[in-house]
């Protein structure tokens, strides 16, 4: 199995899945020749041509309209936004389209396309370059948020993504592309969204979290297994709908639970997260559920001590974590 | 004057430790804020570490060549004017716990969870001492106390001192004392009577050829291994092997429901001196008659040295009582509290049986059967006991090996 980048691993689930179905094809901001302001459509324009990899103007609400449009005439349109701070401007077409047109036409249409931004902070990017933008659409009952945080988890889940048959957000953490690295299969597999995973056991405390933040937490677990701590970590890799079966066996499981996101703390998909623990695992419960999380300011600073202050890191992490196991 | 910590300072992204290579102070010495005092050297640079304060140097902790983490304490500089540290401390500690919590003791402060599993297994949790912030009582602390065997113990070992009783004495008459241990056992001995619905059922065993297996092998096993291998350990092997095909018998009542234990730890009745034993055989299932025999013969020196150990003594999910050693031939048990059943076993005797018309000798013995009557009736415990007296009734060295 060769071991490859998280970016890498977008770009293979994306060549895979045009080559599969002559329907898939892909739009957005310098996708095309560029391949990507990040290069995740590296080659695909040489590959499948400029009829499948679209340039767009630099207009989001177009890219989303254009992409549902064909999406219900039976295309699969992959549609990137080339920051998800840019998402603002196609959030009607999201939110009022895709999401609403099956129910609204009575099962009638549906929306089979693929939004793809990359998020997230931790690059000096400041403002415009590091939000987090999930909480905006996970309470729009037609919409999917995948969040994956292993190059293995975006080959499976993007390839999902792109068979499914209804409007899927696919959030890629930008500092993950190049520094998360793992062993992803040749092969054509698909992950099921909707469900969470474990990616570590343990008994003494939970930690449930997603994207980036996931390698945060294991690495922390890993510090505090030697002093004895034992973490489970649960990747959430579906914001929405969430995975409530493994979010409350988990959190029944310890009794100590903690919520990390990198996103404002109040309102946030860990908001979801806790109520869902509330609402079920009162008795199980051992301590409060605790959530870490970005502070209450708008978004990312620029100023590289503004920007470690405000963005989760791995000493944050474990710092919590410890202190819920010592509760 | 107060005295500051310099700490090591962090000296590039991905560091997190460094080397002093040099100091350039010495205890005593004058700096002043931002002056080097120490060489530092990492695995990326080599630099000065500058004074945080201005004061003189008063301790200095690491030594030269000694690896200190980021943040290690360094040296300690006594200075001048105490109201803007004040303020940076306060700051510190701001920060410092994740989880607001009410200040002092939380020994008297529980969680749902914890208290869920305590009343799930009785556990009075005044007893249980905490290991969370403040000495709360934890979910793992409860966890711990069950896993190590029988949680119910705890309040039971401090059972409220009973009343003093006025009783005529004469002269001549002695008054005996009684002591923390025969406290417990009366007030267990109470509860037990009071609580639980005792009911008894007896049968009768025809045990000559177990008698005549152990007679062959008892010398041969004294030489070899040290010590007696006693009828006991068959009894005790029987019921193992009986407890397994009948789990409902390994059970204990647990108000609004019945827990079926997986292990099956026997319980055993010690005498020593005026005091009563009751050590477990742990994981009995799993043993050889001779393991048995071993651990029976280990437990009973230790009982009369009184060296037996908490964890010895803990555990048991179903007894096993040899009344026969004193000469009895029925008796009726009080159950070991929470177990659901005592199994007496008394003297084996000879006595005329009529086998198939014939009058024969043969050795019998009584098995007595207390049960909990919550948690099992005389159906369950027939077919449990007629299980024991076929497999002691046809005990052999292919039945029952010794190894």
């Amino acid at each position: 199995m060769a071991v490859i980048s998280y970016i890498e691993a977008v770009t293979m689930a994306l060549r895979e899945e045009m080559e599969r179905d002559q329907n898939v094809f892909i739009l957005g901001e310098d996708v095309g020749k560029k391949g990507g302001v990040f290069k995740a459509t590296d080659g695909l324009y040489a590959q499948f041509g400029e009829d499948r990899v679209l340039d767009t103007p630099l207009a989001e609400s177009a890219i989303a309209g254009v992409a549902i449009g064909a999406a219900m005439v039976g295309k699969r349109p992959v549609a990137e936004m080339q920051f998800a701070d840019f998402i603002m401007p196609a959030v009607n077409q999201i939110i009022s389209e895709a999401a609403r047109i099956r129910y609204r036409s009575n099962n009638d249409w549906h929306c089979p396309i693929v939004i793809r931004a990359p998020y997230g902070g931790g690059i000096h990017g400041a403002l415009y370059h590091s939000q987090s933008v999930e909480a905006i659409f996970a309470n729009q009952p037609g919409l999917k948020i995948v969040m994956p945080s292993t190059p293995y988890d975006v080959k499976g889940l993007l390839k999902a993504a792109i068979r499914d048959e209804d409007p899927v957000l696919f959030f890629e953490h930008k500092k993950a592309y190049r520094s998360i690295k793992g062993e992803v299969p040749d092969d054509d597999y698909v992950l099921p969204i909707g469900k969470a995973d474990v990616k570590r056991k343990g008994e003494d405390i939970t930690v449930i979290t997603y994207g980036l933040c996931v390698h945060f937490a294991l690495q922390a677990a890993e510090k505090l297994a030697q002093e004895g701590i034992n973490a489970e970590v649960v990747d959430l890799r579906t914001v929405y709908p969430l995975d409530k079966e493994t979010i409350i066996e988990s959190a029944s499981k310890t009794g100590k639970v903690l919520l990390v996101t990198e996103d404002n703390k109040e309102g946030s998909v860990m908001s979801e997260v806790a109520a869902i623990i509330a609402e079920h695992c009162l008795f199980d419960l051992d301590a409060p559920i605790g959530r870490l999380a970005g502070p209450e300011v708008p978004a990312m600073p620029y100023a590289l001590p503004m920007e470690k202050y405000f963005m989760m890191n791995p000493e944050k992490v474990e710092k919590a974590m410890r202190d819920l196991a010592e509760f | 004057m107060t005295i500051q910590q310099v700490k090591m300072p962090k000296l590039g992204e991905s560091v997190t430790e460094g080397t002093i290579t040099k100091w350039l102070v010495a205890p005593g010495d004058h700096v002043n804020k931002y002056d080097p005092i120490a060489e530092v050297l990492t695995d990326k640079v080599t630099a000065d570490i500058p004074s945080s304060f201005t004061g003189v140097i008063k301790e200095i902790w690491a030594n030269e060549d000694e690896k200190m983490a980021v943040g290690d304490v360094i040296c300690t500089i006594e200075t001048e004017g105490a109201a803007e540290t004040k303020e940076k401390t306060k700051e510190k500690t701001k920060e410092k716990t994740f989880f607001e919590k009410a200040p002092g003791d939380q020994s008297g402060r529980y969680s749902p969870a914890v208290l869920k599993l305590s009343q799930l297994h009785q556990i009075d949790l005044s007893a249980v001492k905490g290991t969370g912030k403040g000495g709360r009582v934890t979910r793992k602390d409860v966890q711990a106390l069950i896993e190590s065997g029988n949680p119910q113990l705890q309040p039971v070992l401090m059972p409220a001192a009973e009343k003093s009783q006025n009783r005529q004495t004469d002269s001549g008459d002695i008054i005996v004392p009684i002591d923390g241990i025969k406290q417990t056992v009366a007030a267990n001995m109470v509860k037990t009577k009071q609580e639980v619905p005792h009911a008894w059922m007896m049968i009768e065993v025809d045990v000559t050829n177990l008698v005549r297996y152990r007679d062959s092998i008892k010398d041969t096993f004294k030489k070899a291994e040290g010590y007696n291998v006693t009828y006991f350990a068959f009894f005790v092997k029987a019921v193992a092997r009986a407890l397994k095909e009948f789990p409902e018998m390994n059970a204990m009542w647990a108000g609004d429901h019945i827990v079926r234990k997986k292990d099956i730890h026997i319980s055993i009745a010690i005498a020593a001196d005026d005091k009563l034993f009751v050590p477990v055989v742990k994981q009995a299932d799993d043993k050889s008659i001779k393991g048995i025999a071993k651990e029976v013969n280990d437990l009973a020196k230790k009982a009369r040295s009184g060296t037996l150990t908490t964890e010895d003594v803990s555990g048991g999910t179903f007894t096993v009582n040899n009344t026969g050693s004193f000469g009895s031939v029925q008796s009726m048990g009080i159950i070991n509290y929470p177990q659901a059943a005592i199994l007496q076993v008394e003297s084996i005797v000879k006595r005329p049986v009529i086998i198939d018309g014939m009058i024969a000798v043969r050795d019998m013995v009584n098995l007595c059967l207390s049960l909990d009557h919550r948690v099992l009736d005389g159906l369950i415990c027939g077919r449990f006991m007629q299980r024991v007296k076929e497999l002691l009734e046809s005990a052999s060295e292919e039945t029952m090996p010794v190894y």
